[in-house]
């Protein structure tokens, strides 16, 4: 790290960030790297709608195993957003409020389900999507 | 909440998918390769001219010299800014939601 | 109003550097405050001082940084992206310095607008 850390008064600050994941894993790296920035946001205690859309849904398939492209197998990581989640949920001293969502007409054009996905994820159809989005205050797109 | 766009809706999705996650009445405007998007002619012309009346939709001038698209190939109803443009329509219409 | 920037892309092989750094520059032209940029994925690559576009061509990397010597812009290089590509104290260019992810987080909260750029 480098010279002087510059930081910002962000005391109290609660803002509703959204991370918008429209690419497959392992052909970019896209998808690995807006994991990392979701992880982080954990310690800020931020609202956060983790959205998958487009190719971006792929990111959660069950299955996947890297061991013959050499190539890390990330999509065990996306449990602990599932788990920071729950804490989430469960603590009532916390107001942060987590979404793990997937948009309806992206897996049915895919030809996935729910199910076929490694956590639990709102299925949610574009036009009430179109509505969340419309809501969040910072969007980082990967 | 305004929407960008900077990929060539004949390369990627992206314009197709802003346009179908994005609230009417929500402003979207075209930068880099997406201002192939508003150029009429195309097989997409139609569609985006009816996006147009959806949306307030805003296309970089800069991005379209450098193309070598002239403005009378713009889309009727396209308004073409220069970047100055740009930081006002962030100013006014609050978060950006970058369709890559 | 106060803008934070995120590049994603490096210079010179996708447009999004040229189209941040062109933003950055309007908004300062109107008086904003543009309160860091944060560099992440291939856009730490803005910060090689190692590198040597032709002379008659802009230079991003040296564009950049004047921002931060005369507009006092913050610009951050994410150190877990920057590992990766091989962006280190000793080929950063002047007026970056490398951080953590939590900066982005920071500025998403701190400032009015978050503007993404990349591919």
């Amino acid at each position: 790290m480098s010279d002087t850390e510059i930081e910002y008064d962000t005391e109290g600050v609660v803002k509703k960030f959204m991370y918008v994941n429209r690419k497959a894993p392992y052909g970019t790296i896209y998808a690995l790297e807006v994991l990392e920035a979701v992880l982080i946001s954990a310690a800020f205690e931020q609202h956060a709608c983790i959205v998958f859309i487009d190719d971006g849904v792929y990111q959660i398939r069950k299955g996947q195993d890297t061991a013959a492209i050499n190539m890390k197998n990330f999509s065990k990581t996306y449990g602990i957003i599932a788990m920071e989640k729950e804490d989430a949920d469960e603590d009532e001293d916390m107001d942060m409020v987590w979404r793990i969502i997937v948009e309806k007409e992206s897996i049915e054009a895919r030809g996935l389900s729910a199910d076929d996905f490694i956590v639990e994820v709102e299925v949610i159809a574009s036009a009430d999507l179109a509505e969340i989005m419309a809501e969040q205050e910072v969007v980082i797109s990967g | 909440m305004i929407h960008t766009v900077n990929k060539s809706p004949f390369e990627r999705n992206s314009l197709d998918s802003c346009l179908r996650l994005s609230l009417k009445g929500s402003p979207i405007l075209l930068l880099e390769d997406g201002v192939y998007a508003a150029t009429s002619g195309t097989s997409v012309s139609d569609k985006i001219a009816g996006a147009a009346k959806d949306h307030p939709m805003y296309v970089m001038g800069p991005d379209l010299q450098a193309r070598g698209i002239t403005e009378d190939e713009v889309i009727d109803g396209i308004t073409v800014v220069d970047y100055g443009g740009f930081v006002d329509l962030v100013v006014e219409h609050g978060t950006v939601q970058s369709w890559l | 109003m106060k803008f934070g920037i995120q590049v994603n892309e490096g210079p010179f092989t996708h447009q999004a550097s040229d189209s941040a750094y062109l933003f950055v520059k309007a908004a300062i032209e109107k008086g904003h405050q543009v309160m860091r940029v944060f560099f992440y994925y291939d856009g730490v690559n803005n910060a090689n001082k190692l590198s040597a576009p032709q002379s008659d061509d802009r230079n991003l990397v040296k564009l950049w940084g004047a921002l931060a010597t005369e507009h006092n812009v913050d610009l951050v290089v994410c150190v877990a992206a920057a590992l990766r590509r091989g962006i280190v104290e000793e080929n950063l260019a002047e007026g970056f310095r490398i951080s953590g992810l939590g900066q982005l987080t920071e500025v998403g909260m701190a400032a009015d607008r978050l503007v993404v750029f990349g591919d």
